[in-house]
């Protein structure tokens, strides 16, 4: 039998896609493992191979496909493989640990999860993954010095129950990268997923939201109204 | 010579050649900032190009047909993140060169959508060190060229000279984007890669232009 959802594996190799195939399927025999590393002559990411995977993950398991992705040309060559392909509304991009990302989507594909569940486990695994209370990896000091010409900062509480958790943390990053402009949440990239759901924030909770530069109101108002709103969990 | 078909296709040949001759220079402004891939991937994606060019039965028709092939095959050979930056780029520019032959200000509209699909495939803006910052300032030169009415083959000139300057100014950036900016400041003081390879195939497009 094989699960709802699929998982595709995007390495630059073909040995680390196929032994993180090896790996998850120890805790997921019934779940569509399908490696795409590498390209014919060694280490790269290949178009074919990727759009092959999809294609097979999308026509076998009608609950859609996860692709995780290790470095970053791999994410670009499955951005434009998603353009390629009819069904691409059915296929997530978790931005996550390979190995961690990819055995925790797999189990939850395993026991049953549908696409958003397979989706969020491999963002929660990239959260367990890094130090308690760890900021973004590219988070810096720079933008957090205050009286900064033209910065902008709001507080403003959390009204669902859950805070940032992987749903809400996504939508935040999402509304964040593209608004176009740096946000800074608790001090940490509110564009990461990762890093908004490593603070751990829970409801009722205030947070400040900071930008600068160009556009920065407008941004910060746009993570603020989100906020205020309650993400549809109030 | 006049822009059109035959143009098109010595431009991607000569762009084959001087990527092949710069493998080796490529390779080594990679190595110092990168992974050391990309003179051998974009040798790699060129070759396969000129191959399918060489192949095919029937003589392209626009401009936009040659653009295409090139993208689709630098999509799936070139193995790297250039592969999906150049491949949109090209598959770009080939939706609005449907042409048989490019005007100045078609030449323009040719680089405008170049640039744009790098940029939303990349997501990179200028100043973090990568080919936005070789193309950004080609397709400005180019505008303003064709704009004081230039001929196509002077708006390439200009183009490529401000690739080749674009390249060279990344010099002191800090890289942000790609597999550089694991280096951070050590990224500082090399010359990026992908605005290099840019530089070349604009200089190439340029030569050809001209003869
Ligand atoms: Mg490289």
């Amino acid at each position: 039998m094989t699960a709802g959802v699929a998982l595709v594996l995007v390495s630059h190799s073909a040995d680390v896609a196929a032994g993180t195939a090896e790996i998850a399927g120890q805790m997921a025999p019934d779940v569509l493992l399908l490696p795409a590393g590498g390209i014919p002559e060694g280490i790269g990411t290949s178009v074919d191979r990727v759009m092959a995977a999809v294609e097979e993950g999308l026509q076998t398991c009608p609950g859609g496909v996860v692709v995780m992705t290790d470095l970053g040309s791999a994410v670009l060559t499955t951005d434009l493989v998603l353009e390629m392909v009819d069904d691409a509304e059915r296929v997530k991009v978790p931005r996550a640990p390979f190995v961690e990302g990819a055995v925790a989507a797999a189990v939850a594909a395993q026991q049953g999860g549908d696409l958003a569940a397979v989706e969020a486990a491999a963002l929660e695994a990239g959260v367990s993954f890094a130090p308690e209370g760890a900021a973004a990896p590219e988070a810096s000091d720079e933008v957090d010095a205050a009286g900064q010409d033209g910065q902008v900062t709001a507080l403003v509480t959390l009204r669902n129950p859950l805070g940032l958790h992987a749903r809400t943390a996504a939508q935040v990053a999402r509304a964040v990268a593209d608004a176009g402009v740096p946000v800074r949440i608790e001090g940490v990239d509110g564009a990461s997923v990762l890093a908004l759901m490593a603070l751990g924030t829970t409801g009722g909770q205030e947070i400040t939201v900071s930008a600068t530069g160009p556009d920065a109101q407008s941004a910060v108002d746009t993570v603020v109204a989100l906020v205020e709103g309650g993400f549809g969990e109030v | 010579m006049a822009l059109d078909v035959a143009w098109a296709q010595t431009w991607v040949r000569r762009t084959a050649e001087v990527i092949a001759e710069n493998r080796d220079e490529l390779i080594e402004l990679d190595r110092q900032i990168g992974d050391g891939d990309h003179g051998e991937n974009m040798k790699r994606g060129f070759t396969a190009v000129v191959a399918k060019l060489d192949g095919l039965e029937a003589p392209p028709e626009q401009v936009g047909d040659v653009l295409k092939l090139v993208a689709t095959t630098l999509m799936s050979t070139v193995g790297g993140a250039a592969g999906p930056l150049y491949g949109t780029a090209y598959l770009r520019a080939a939706k609005v060169a449907g042409l048989a032959e490019l005007d100045g200000p078609a030449v323009v509209a040719v680089l405008e959508a170049a640039l744009e699909g790098i940029v939303a495939r990349g997501k990179a803006t200028t100043g973090e060190k990568t080919m936005v910052d070789a193309w950004t300032p080609a397709v400005n030169a180019a505008q303003e060229a064709s704009g004081n009415g230039s001929s196509p083959a002077a708006v390439l000139d200009v183009a490529a000279a401000a690739a080749e300057a674009g390249a060279t100014a990344t010099i002191p950036m800090l890289a942000t984007k790609g597999r550089a900016s694991y280096l951070g400041e050590r990224s500082i003081g090399h010359q990026d890669p992908g605005a290099t390879s840019t530089a070349l195939i604009l200089r190439a497009a340029a030569d050809t232009a001209a003869a």
